[in-house]
């Protein structure tokens, strides 16, 4: 259960400055449970970022994302645990491997079948998602892990009305910033406009000394950059375990779909609508907290097909 | 001389459909050649096949008198042959200046065209630059097509159907960058249907019909009767 | 003269071949072991799992992920039947194949607002929606789950009799009854389907596959075509999925609605035997079976393998096993294509 780390502590204010009015507490209860919630939400957001990627430039929907993110998280885990490195550096190092490996599943085995017909690339990143889950059994065995972050773990910063967690801070933060550079790297460089041109028309881009291909690998080595960010975030908030890739991929296909197909900046509204359902539901019944997410995004399905914030051009 | 760019027996299909039977063609540095030919008649797979968007035999395009039948368009482009897609196919996702910035992506060092030059050349393009390319008029997005093409200074380019569903006027506008073009040191293939637009520009002539090279003449030399046989098959 | 035909020299014979197996299928308790039995009903219900899987994404284009929804909604109104309303477990099997077409209804809905690949993860999500909510209902055991109650499993229906019948205990007479049902449930779908494929519905539904559009510039109701695949496919998974649970007994939310049980490996039988072909899927599941048989020990590193193999059939052999050899000695036993016989063409 990721978010329990950022559930709030809403007990422990009771004491401060006396006996506050019933519905002022409840207020502040509330206030927080949004706060933690639109936090939890960059979370998810790093998570969605990567699969909107590939999804915008490619057409395609890898269902191994969760499993890539839950694999970066150990490989960054294992970086930590051998060279005794800080879990930041430690991603620094992860990053480009992670990078080496989008680029490669992409070169040599997504680029064969990404086409018109989806069924290809759904059925080979299906089994690609069961064999790295089973791959990671074997290998790190059904044992919760941790990224240790020390101090960092239990930090958080008083704002008054609300107290803050440092790392959900940091980890809306950087999905904040994460997005900014993708988005400038979009609309801004060389390889953001063979990005876009190459979603819009690949056979014309490749008419431009564009490799529509050699785009295609790219777009996906960044995405993993992203997943290795993601990563960072999610092991050193909660417990991770071999099987719970499938799940992120959820919540990072509903962020993007909430978002809508194409926007970035969409995706982490998208991502903060899912973070806040959840903390919501969880606050009423903990129990309830994934499956408040989940019906979060069903409504917003029902009210705008498109997503909030769908790109002219499709 | 060699040939910047010579087809042998250049054959293509669409899975069973045979669309160009062996066509031989050859185009020298700074010619001016047009390709002519009724719809269907494999102009346009003929430019396929020459870009590398359908690969062929490896020997059945040559440049500079070496093989580049069976290379991707993008290595196609590399070496310097440029293209003007039927139908502009400008990307809508990108500005006018970031349609023209991308022809540029892979330049040829030590050409005459740049984003100035392509401004110079029409400059209505200028004051439209940050308009979505797909938001222009249609001459205009050819001028666009036009430029970005000339972004990677090529010493071919290739035409296809520039003049396609525009105004008379528009055409003659257009038209009136080929010298320029030329100037610049590059070899054209005009595909065209308009035939007195063609006989005007060229320096030779292909006649197309049934994915067959059915007459090949200095454009000087080229008499209507000649062009209505190879158009339209022999008179019986 | 000219006519239109389907039938092929191997159709027929597999068509005599295949009453020939359904017989030996209804007779084979009679002298098979018990182990037997139940392997068998391991494989017809499989079996059926990966047709209908194949109808829907292989024929009709419909990548769905979400296929346990249906499974373990079926268990469990199976379970609700026996538990709640003291039914019978067999004839609580129907309301099995109910529940899940009334699931199937809102999960279209949503799903089908989304494109392409993203319809495969709209339907995973709504069956994690119904696994949440079923976890919820602490009747049936909430999250941990329950067990049919002895007296329901003691007198079902018939079991007394083949037990009777077969001179053998009611735990193995119940296993027969199980696997009967497995091969009516069995044969019964790709009945279903293969007329299904031969009727005009089913050149509408490749016609949607191909090209949704096109489909309906010609005429075709793209929308309602899917809409009746996808429930029918539904219905027929619900009914397996609460058979399947009549004979283990046993419910627990993760074990009914596993992804890895009743999505991934029925996937990995259509994909490693050939998708959009009946033939596929029974030629999958036998090597299913396989594989399962003698590397299952070998727990996640056989899982790993598995995942691998179907990526590499997907690089190498999209049309699966039973793609190679069509293509190696053209044979269909379930031909649907449509082939022109010129009789006059004989003489001249």
């Amino acid at each position: 259960m990721l978010s329990h780390a950022s559930l709030p502590h809403a007990g422990g204010r009771m004491g401060r400055g006396g006996i506050l009015p019933l519905c002022e507490v409840v207020a502040m209860i509330w206030l927080d449970v949004l706060v933690q919630g639109i936090l939890l939400g960059g979370l998810y957001a790093l998570f969605a970022a990567g699969l909107s990627l590939v999804f915008g430039i490619m057409r395609l929907v890898n269902l191994a994302h969760g499993d890539l993110i839950v694999f970066a998280a150990f490989l960054i885990l294992v970086t930590v645990n051998l060279l005794g490195l800080n879990p930041f550096l430690s991603a620094l190092i992860a990053a480009p491997v992670m990078f080496a490996l989008g680029w490669a599943l992409q070169r040599f085995v997504l680029n064969r079948v990404v086409g018109k017909d989806i069924l290809p690339p759904l059925l080979i990143t299906f089994g690609l998602s069961v064999a790295l889950q089973n791959g990671m059994l074997e290998v790190f065995s059904a044992d919760s892990q941790r990224i240790r972050a020390g101090a960092l773990e239990s930090a958080s910063i008083n704002l008054g009305v609300v107290t803050i967690g440092t790392l959900p801070l940091l980890t809306f933060g950087s999905a904040v910033l994460a997005i900014f550079i993708l988005n400038r790297i979009f609309y801004t460089t060389a390889i953001g406009r063979a990005f876009r041109a190459t979603s819009d028309d690949p056979v014309t881009a490749s008419l431009m000394g564009i490799n529509p291909r050699g785009v295609f690998a790219m777009a996906t080595g960044l995405a993993m950059v992203i997943v290795t960010l993601a990563a960072l975030y999610l092991g050193m908030r909660a417990n991770f375990d071999p099987s719970i890739g499938p799940a992120r991929l959820i919540y990072a296909f509903e962020a993007v779909i909430i978002g809508g197909l194409g926007s970035l900046w969409g995706t982490l509204a998208g991502g903060a609508i899912i973070g806040i359902a959840q903390t919501v539901g969880a606050q009423i019944n903990p129990e309830w907290q994934i499956l408040a997410g989940h019906l979060a995004f069903l409504a917003v399905l029902i009210i705008r097909p498109r997503g909030l914030f769908p790109r002219a051009v499709d | 001389m060699t040939p910047i760019l010579e087809t042998r027996g250049l054959t293509a299909a669409y899975g069973q459909f045979k669309a160009l039977f062996g066509i031989d063609l050859a185009v020298s540095p700074g010619e001016c050649v047009a390709i002519i030919g009724a719809n269907g008649a494999g102009k346009t797979t003929l430019m396929r096949s020459i870009t590398g968007v359908l690969r062929n035999d490896p020997g059945m395009v040559l440049h500079r008198g070496e093989p580049i039948g069976d290379l991707p368009a993008d290595q196609v482009m590399q070496r310097g042959i440029a293209m003007v897609p039927e139908g502009r196919k400008l990307f809508p996702s990108l500005s006018v200046e970031e349609n023209l910035l991308i022809g540029g992506q892979v330049r040829r060092g030590g050409g005459r065209w740049s984003l100035d030059t392509i401004y110079q050349l029409f400059p209505i393009l200028k004051d439209r630059r940050h308009s979505p390319g797909t938001a222009l008029s249609g001459g205009q997005q050819q001028m666009v097509a036009i430029g970005r093409a000339l972004m990677s200074n090529p010493e071919l380019l290739l035409c296809d159907e520039v003049s396609l569903g525009l105004a008379p006027v528009v055409i003659r506008d257009i038209y009136a960058a080929l010298p320029a073009i030329r100037e610049a040191g590059a070899a054209v293939v005009i595909v065209e249907q308009d035939i007195a637009r063609a006989l005007s520009v060229a320096d030779r002539v292909y006649c197309l019909m049934e994915g067959r090279v059915t007459l090949h003449a200095p454009a000087a030399e080229i008499s209507r009767e000649a062009i209505h046989a190879a158009y339209f098959g022999e008179p019986t | 003269m000219h006519k239109v035909t389907t039938r092929t020299r191997a159709s027929t014979v597999a068509g005599l071949a295949a009453v020939a197996l359904v017989v030996l299928g209804l007779v084979l308790p009679a002298f098979a072991s018990r182990s037997l039995i139940q392997d068998l009903f391991f494989i017809l219900t499989m079996l059926t799992l990966a047709q209908l899987w194949n109808l829907i994404a292989g024929y009709g284009g419909m990548v769905s992920v979400g296929q346990q929804a249906f499974v373990g909604i079926g268990a469990y109104a199976m379970f609700a039947g026996v538990i709640l309303w003291g039914w019978d477990p067999v004839p609580a099997i129907l309301l099995g194949g109910v529940a899940a077409f009334l699931l199937a209804i809102p999960m279209a809905f949503f799903a089908f607002r989304l494109q392409g690949a993203y319809f495969a993860i709209g339907t995973w999500v709504i069956a994690e929606v119904t696994r949440l909510l079923v976890a919820q209902w602490k009747t049936l055991g909430g999250g941990t789950g329950t067990s049919l109650p002895r007296e329901a499993t003691s007198d079902i229906i018939g079991v007394a009799a083949i037990a009777e019948l077969f001179g053998i205990r009611d735990a193995a007479a119940r296993d027969i009854l199980a696997y009967w049902l497995a091969l009516a449930l069995a044969v019964g779908t790709m009945a279903a389907i293969y007329a299904l494929l031969r009727s005009r519905t089913g050149l509408a539904l490749a016609a949607v596959r191909d090209n949704d559009n096109a489909a309906r510039s010609v005429g075709v109701d793209a929308q309602r075509v899917k809409w009746l695949v996808f429930l029918s496919a539904a219905t027929m998974t619900g009914l397996v999925g609460a058979l399947i649970y009549v004979q283990t007994a046993r419910i627990s939310p993760d074990a009914a609605f596993s992804v890895t049980n009743w999505t991934a490996y029925v996937i990995f039988i259509a994909v490693i035997g050939g998708i959009g072909r009946l033939e596929g899927p029974i030629l999958g599941v036998l090597v299913f079976w396989g594989l399962q048989t003698a590397f299952a020990d070998y727990g996640s590193w056989y899982l790993l393998a598995l995942g691998l193999l179907a990526i590499v059939t997907m690089l190498f052999a999209p049309r699966g096993l039973w793609g190679l050899i069509a293509d190696r000695w053209g044979i269909a036993l379930f031909p649907i294509q449509r082939r022109l016989i010129l009789e006059g063409a004989r003489n001249g």
